[in-house]
């Protein structure tokens, strides 16, 4: 990690809130997590209170790892995670950041798939309001005998007023030859025919977006073990931004 | 029931409506036919409050009241219902909580309890059977995939679960193939044929008036009413044009 502050010059901090990161300097070492061979690991990050949160997550071979994120708190918001797969490893991330009034909230990812056949998938949704900031930064780097790696991201952004704004940066750095790498990247709006319809039928504006923006985020959270708490926390801030 | 008076409506800066004058009873059923561009989407917007379709003067009541000075979904609560031409597709969103969600906030807005689980899945049973709707489909996102003709029938399945005091079904027929129109034509009439009920039938086509009967037709054109009579004047018109009628 970066020994000295960083600046907007440094790519995976082009968007950040520096003053708040200058507060928190220097940044506790990042939080490493070491999956064995074989095992299974899995957490929930739910950034509620303007931290930064670094894990550094080793996959050992054969061994899965799931991350789920709630980004949501606080006025600057990063959860970052620097992922390293070994071979037939598994890695998932499913990650919802929501934001409103001049929040700036961010998840930044490094995935590198080091040796064959490991596997990782990236799903991070966001959603905007006032003139908050949300931003992605994701790199999936294959290393050069990292054959048959299968890595794939989603990334969508959800704009509730013109004046948010949404950074997604889904980044590929390959050096293998026989790989699948898949990504998308959408950043829109509610569609107003939507909501005309919903409305049409009887909900109130208010409830019409709310019901397009949690089908926006579902499915995010399906397998996590706190995906009841997750997703309510999610339509609660989700209620306050509508 | 449904007074118009004189309405005019713009789209963006167009003026569409230009002094429509239209008045529907309880019990009765209108059509409104003519030509492309006449205006009759618009008018099935400008009842319903789309945002965007303003209307410039004229009123319009509604069992009384005001229906200009109300909300989308207040209009819908108040018991109008658009069947939309285009029914939209929303992704992630299935039909059941949708319609759950629509009608259990109609109820409130009318101050009735909310429907349960279970009562409003008989509710739903019961209509989507009756329009030969497979409930697979009713778990499945609103419009999804589904066909043109399934999409109208979708319409019709929410028209018999909200049950509304009025509707206004923009083109229903369209995209229909001749046994999909004649159960549509069925739900129609089985909803919406009431003493106390109304519906104003936008359609291009004689054909969906063979299933459901008008009391009186009227041809829009040029965004006013120009000729009213009853279901002859349909016959008519399918023989000689609206070219013809305008001559």
């Amino acid at each position: 990690m970066t020994a000295l502050l960083p600046t907007r010059h440094d790519e995976a901090w082009r968007y950040s809130d520096i003053a708040a990161v200058e507060a928190a300097w220097p940044l506790p070492a990042p939080e490493s997590i070491i999956v064995p061979a074989g095992g299974a690991f899995a957490r929930t990050i739910v950034q509620d209170s303007g931290a930064i949160h670094q894990l550094e997550i080793a996959i050992g071979k054969g061994a899965r790892a799931a991350i789920h994120i709630l980004n949501i708190g606080g006025e600057y918001g990063r959860v970052e995670l620097n992922v390293t797969l070994h071979e037939q490893a598994d890695f998932k991330l499913g990650a919802v950041q929501i934001g409103g009034g001049t929040q700036n909230l961010e998840i930044v990812t490094t995935v590198t798939h080091a040796e064959p056949k490991a596997t990782s998938s990236q799903i991070v949704r966001s959603v905007l309001a006032g003139t908050a900031t949300g931003t992605y930064l994701g790199k999936v780097a294959v290393a050069r005998d990292a054959q048959l790696t299968d890595s794939v991201q989603s990334v969508k952004a959800m704009l509730l007023d013109r004046s948010a704004t949404a950074n997604a940066k889904p980044e590929l750095e390959i050096y293998a030859d026989d790989v699948k790498c898949a990504h998308g990247c959408a950043i829109g709006e509610l569609d107003p025919m939507g909501l005309f319809y919903l409305q049409a039928r009887g909900i109130a504006p208010a409830d019409a977006k709310k019901l397009m923006l949690q089908a926006f985020v579902a499915g995010v959270f399906e397998g996590a073990a706190d995906e009841e708490m997750l997703t309510e926390a999610a339509l609660k801030k989700l209620g306050e931004l509508v | 029931m449904l007074q118009i008076t004189n309405l005019h409506a713009n789209v963006g800066d167009k003026p569409i409506l230009k002094g429509l004058t239209l008045s529907l009873n309880a019990g009765e059923i209108h059509a409104i036919m003519g030509p492309n561009g006449a205006g009759k989407s618009t008018l099935g917007y400008v009842l319903s409050g789309r945002p965007g379709y303003e209307v410039t003067e004229g009123e319009i009541t509604f069992n009384g009241q005001d229906l200009l000075g109300l909300e989308p979904h207040e209009r819908a609560a108040a018991g109008l219902f658009l069947g939309f031409q285009y029914p939209v597709e929303i992704p992630g969103v299935s039909n059941v909580q949708f319609l759950r969600e629509a009608l259990n906030a109609q109820r409130k807005n009318r101050g009735e309890a909310p429907l349960s689980g279970a009562e409003f899945l008989k509710v739903a049973r019961e209509q989507a059977g009756a329009l030969g709707m497979d409930m697979d489909m009713l778990k499945r996102p609103v419009n999804v995939g589904f066909s043109g003709g399934e999409k109208k029938r979708n319409e019709m399945v929410q028209m018999g679960i909200i049950n509304p005091a009025i509707a206004i079904l923009d083109e229903t027929d369209s995209g229909l193939d001749i046994d999909a129109l004649r159960i549509v034509g069925d739900g129609i009439n089985r909803i919406m044929r009431k003493p106390d009920k109304a519906v104003l039938l936008i359609t291009h086509y004689q054909r969906l008036l063979d299933y459901v009967k008008p009391d009186f037709v009227h041809v829009l054109d040029g965004g006013r009413i120009t000729r009213s009579g009853g279901p002859e004047l349909a016959l008519e018109l399918e023989r000689d044009g609206y070219k013809e009628l305008a001559a």
